[in-house]
């Protein structure tokens, strides 16, 4: 049977790995090869690379930083942040990533999903989405690092998302982030349930029964977090073993 | 002289498959290339793929690839990875496209609404971590019944001659994840993405050395 995924996620910034609160207030995690590795030999199921600062220096040590990872490390690596053309997507994947994830510009140029897709395929277009809730049962897609409002709904979005060719979903919650206080389950929920494609749910996990809940409850098929492994609160391999004695198909 | 020529015909990301194989096989060299010469010349191939089939069948027509890789997965230890496996059937629905006719059957896609013994949807592509039922082909030697592989697929195949299938996998029903006929190998799975137990079959192919 298909196992549910782990992925951490890796915040990189000046070719440093960070992690914020509610997208802001940085704190500095280590470095990015290293962390890399430590996650693979625990067991971790893909390693997501976020590139949170658009300066050029900074992209050519994510480059890098890339290639680093991808000579020791022979899991699935995703990598977003500041991508926007399909040029883009092709120098990702030949540095090494397996799959692209793109947030602000799927929103600004959404032909760029289906280019991306009908160049590449599907299966290495992610399409990243950070979702504010407006209302009761309502959320809105933010862009540019959760900056900007731009008056779309999430749901909608996820389902336009998926017909221009998006692999995957990644979905964060912007008012979990950081917070550790679990997954907006209803968000992930009313997310996963209108899509054919994979839901990765993001942004709130603070332990271990929060990876259980979003699988279980939001539905998704693999769940990423990031301060909860980076600060050794837990390992994967923890992370896994829990998941799998609450009855969920995982990867031991 | 070539020891690994990995054939790219312009499809997605090769160097991690170059970098697995050169993991595993830190002497040998290892080459991705497009020049027919260079997959005649190579002790062992290696047919990669990414992306839709329409547009891998074209890009290596349009390489002058055909005739290199027929001969190549003829004659010499030959691996097909993911629509490397799926290009050399008949047929494929992706796109209603003729493959390249090396084995007989089709290539058909997952159904939509799928779903698990306690009624969760099935996302399609089937994405992830999967166990791999497998046989006695040399190619697993050493790797555990059921270990785990990664894939990313959304179409999989169907071999007319059922004694060509390697292994299997469920999503929810069994379907092909591996076909073997003498020296060529082939599997729907991602090897370079499937950490040491992908290592171990790059391995075996590596070491392989088919009657």
């Amino acid at each position: 049977m298909l196992a549910k995924r782990i992925i951490p996620c890796l915040d990189v910034t000046a070719g440093r790995v960070v992690k914020g609160v509610n997208f802001v207030e940085l704190r500095d995690a280590g470095d990015p090869v290293e962390i890399a590795r430590r996650y693979d030999k625990q067991g971790a199921d893909e390693i997501t690379f976020l590139d949170i600062t658009a300066s050029s220096d900074d992209r050519s040590i994510l480059f890098r930083i890339i290639e680093q990872v991808a000579e020791q490390v022979f899991i699935p690596l995703t990598v977003g942040g500041g991508v926007r053309q399909v040029e883009d997507v092709r120098n990702l994947l030949n540095a090494g990533a397996d799959k692209v994830s793109i947030n602000t510009t799927a929103v600004l140029n959404p032909k760029l999903v289906a280019d991306a897709a009908g160049r590449y395929g599907s299966q290495c277009i992610v399409v990243a989405i950070d979702a504010k809730q407006v209302e009761p049962d309502r959320w809105e897609v933010f862009t540019h690092g959760g900056r900007k409002a731009t008056g779309l709904d999430v749901v909608e979005w996820a389902e336009k998302m998926q017909t221009l060719g998006a692999g995957e979903i990644l979905l964060t919650s912007m008012d979990r982030d950081g917070s550790k206080i679990g997954f907006d389950l209803k968000l992930t929920r009313a997310v996963t349930d209108v899509l054919g494609i994979p839901l990765i749910a993001s942004g709130g996990v603070g332990n271990l029964q929060h990876l259980v809940d979003g699988v279980k409850l939001g539905g998704a098929d693999a769940v990423l977090a990031a301060s909860i492994f980076h600060y050794g609160e837990y390992t994967i391999q923890e992370a896994k073993q829990y998941m799998a004695q609450q009855g969920i198909e995982m990867r031991l | 002289m070539v020891d690994i020529a990995i054939i790219d015909y312009g499809m997605g990301n090769l160097r991690s498959v170059r970098q697995a194989l050169q993991a595993v096989a830190p002497a040998a060299s290892v080459v991705v290339t497009d020049n027919p010469q260079e997959v005649l010349g190579a002790s062992r191939v290696v047919f990669p793929g990414q992306g839709a089939m329409p547009d891998c069948i074209r890009e290596l027509e349009a390489r002058g690839l055909r005739a290199a890789l027929l001969h190549a997965a003829r004659t010499k230890p030959f691996l097909g990875i993911c629509i490397g496996l799926q290009m050399l059937f008949e047929h494929s629905e992706e796109g209603d496209t003729p493959g390249l006719g090396i084995l007989p059957g089709r290539v058909v896609r997952f159904a939509n609404n799928l779903c698990d013994a306690e009624h969760s949807k099935l996302k399609v592509p089937h994405m992830g971590w999967n166990q791999v039922h497998h046989g006695g082909h040399p190619l697993w030697k050493g790797i555990d019944q059921d270990a785990r592989f990664y894939f990313v697929h959304s179409y999989y195949v169907c071999p007319k001659d059922t004694e060509l299938v390697q292994a299997t996998s469920c999503y929810p029903q069994a379907f092909t994840c591996a076909v073997a006929r003498d020296n060529l190998f082939a599997v729907q799975f991602h090897p370079e993405k499937s950490q040491d137990a992908g290592l171990r079959l790059l391995k075996n192919f590596v070491n392989w050395a088919p009657i």
